[in-house]
């Protein structure tokens, strides 16, 4: 039998602060930008002294800023001391499983309103070190001595399937392709510029400079280009990975039977579905996250509906390979088929299944605690169709949200649906 | 039974078996399975009566990458840009997968691999490591 929760719950807020580097702006200012975002995003407002239970998905404040117990310090810059404020810590689904802890607490009844939020600073530190500390998500004792980085693992998942389905190096751009086309129609987005622009941009750079301008003909030429797109663990390339980012989430959610004071519109939470799983080494399967395709049977079967029904998903690609993966652990294509549904666009914009409107990770940037929010955020603004240039132009009823830790040693999936 | 060298299933046993050129993980005499690393509690029975084994280290490439963008560990190992290096996940003749460097040209899926052992790092810092040498 699939299990359910206690009681309704609805998402009725949704806001993130601009995603990119700021050298000016701690975590906890980022998170400030977010919540107040998310106070202008509710429909017939509120009082914040409602909130009665904050949870804050971050992954290494700890590392990236010197700053551990992170919550306390983003309920006080929002004036909700003293409400319980608890960080959630599972990697880069830390945001997910943040959401998940909130959608629980107003489930069994204990509270009606809950603050979820998510922050990440992480570009205070060196490259190397900022490598190091994503490396943390990882087995440190059994993983990390082999020499793997983060890029490198979803490299040597890469090489398997290569292996085993025939992908392309090169078929993995389709990804970066496409949520460059959608990160562009995001103003929050870190690198909200199509990769033809960028290319572009490049070459009016080098003139400038008075440096040889490059040639590249088209974009695919430009990311076959060892000094404009540089291998960083074969088969992925720089514009495979998301990069290093600043930025906050948040959102509000609050027990169905009381939605409707916030909002007339809100968006009902009718599946969650977590699971974990053991190192990368010790899975039967590289090709496939099995926590991925448990998490989302679970949500799945809460919810009552199936693959086919989702009309739009923001998935966790942390790299070009993973949103091919997760496109198939999700049941929207066969194991295999994940890839060719990206070169065929099916999950473009105006595709049948659209995926990563916000540009995903890849574009929008992956401020790591605060991604799995930043999800709900455009199933939020697409679902009630406020997402301006990039919205969605079809009715979409039900969005689902697919949130990864490490190499899938967690993964969280919810389901959204609007009912008026 | 107890096994004869009567070391806890840990990190600091599996790493002092390395440092003896040994690759050595657990095995539940219950269910027949192995388990690298080392497992103190068996995930299929839940029993505790495991013994140590030794793997022979022979087995074939699974998943790999060439890394360029190094961890601080790697760099001050040498490795980088200019001197990129293979990780790799290898399945042993046991069975079982584990993670390694891979050492050696032409690395492709199914090549077969030995194990074999590194040492990275100055001083204190010097250890040994698990890798594999594409034959």
């Amino acid at each position: 039998m699939s299990k359910k929760l206690g009681r309704g719950v609805a998402l009725v807020g949704a806001g993130m602060s601009k995603f990119g580097a700021f050298p000016d702006k701690s975590g906890r200012d980022l998170f400030v930008e977010a919540f107040q975002d998310m106070r202008q995003s509710v429909d017939k407002g509120f009082d914040p002294a409602d909130i009665e239970t904050i949870y804050i998905g971050n992954f290494s404040s700890d590392l990236f800023e010197g700053q551990s117990h992170t919550a306390p310090i983003m309920a006080d810059v929002v004036g909700l001391t003293p409400r319980p404020a608890t960080r959630i810590e599972d990697a880069c689904a830390s945001g997910g499983a943040a959401l998940r802890q909130g959608i629980l607490a107003i489930a069994s009844g204990l509270y009606d309103i809950a603050l979820v939020g998510g922050v990440e600073k992480m570009t205070n530190l060196p490259t190397a070190e900022v490598t190091d500390t994503l490396a943390a998500a990882a087995d440190i004792l059994y993983e990390i001595p082999a020499g793997f980085t983060f890029p490198g693992f979803y490299a040597a998942i890469a090489s398997a399937y290569m292996h085993k389905y025939g992908l392309k190096p090169e078929q993995l751009m389709n990804v970066a392709i496409k949520n460059h086309e959608n990160g562009a129609l995001n103003p929050n987005a870190q690198f909200g510029v199509t990769i033809p622009a960028w290319m572009e941009g490049r070459k009016v750079a080098a003139q400038k400079k008075g440096r040889p301008v490059p040639t590249w003909q088209n974009e695919m030429e430009f990311l076959h280009d060892d000094s404009a797109n540089p291998m960083i663990a074969w088969p992925l390339r720089l514009f495979d990975c998301s990069p290093i980012t600043d930025g906050a989430t948040a959102v509000l959610l609050v027990a169905e039977e009381i939605a409707p004071r916030f909002t007339d519109h809100p968006l009902h939470i009718i599946g969650s579905g977590q699971a974990s799983d053991v190192a990368l080494h010790d899975r039967d399967d590289l090709t496939s996250l099995s926590a991925a395709r448990r998490a989302a049977q679970e949500a799945y079967a809460m919810a009552g509906v199936t693959a086919e029904d989702i009309r739009l998903a923001e998935v966790h690609d942390c790299f070009t390979i993973a949103e091919i993966i997760a496109t198939e652990d999700l049941g929207f294509f066969a194991p295999g088929d994940g890839f060719k549904a990206a070169e065929d666009r099916v999950t473009a914009r105006d595709g049948a299944k659209p995926v990563n409107t916000s540009g995903g990770l890849k574009s929008k940037g992956h401020p790591v605690g605060a991604s799995g929010v930043a999800q709900a955020v455009e199933i939020f603004k697409q679902m009630r169709g406020e997402a301006g240039e990039r919205q969605v132009a079809r009715d979409l009823p039900l969005g689902l949200t697919h949130n990864l830790g490490g190499t899938g040693g967690t993964c969280v999936v919810h389901i959204f649906e609007r009912r008026a | 039974m107890k096994s004869k060298i009567e070391r806890p299933f840990t990190a600091a046993s599996f790493q002092a078996y390395l440092n003896e050129n040994k690759l050595m993980g657990s095995h539940c005499p219950h269910c027949q399975a192995h388990f690298l690393p080392p497992r103190a509690i068996c995930p299929h029975c839940y029993g505790d009566q495991l013994a140590w084994v030794e793997f022979s280290g022979q087995g074939k490439l699974a998943a790999f990458t060439t890394i360029y963008i190094a961890p601080s560990a790697m760099i001050a190992a040498g490795y980088g840009r200019d001197n990129p290096y293979l990780a790799g996940v290898v399945e042993l003749e046991e069975g079982v997968k584990i993670s390694g460097q891979i050492l050696g040209a032409d690395a492709a899926i199914g090549v077969p691999l030995t194990a074999t052992f590194v040492e990275r790092g100055e001083g204190e810092a010097k250890r040994r490591y698990l890798a594999f040498q594409i034959a």
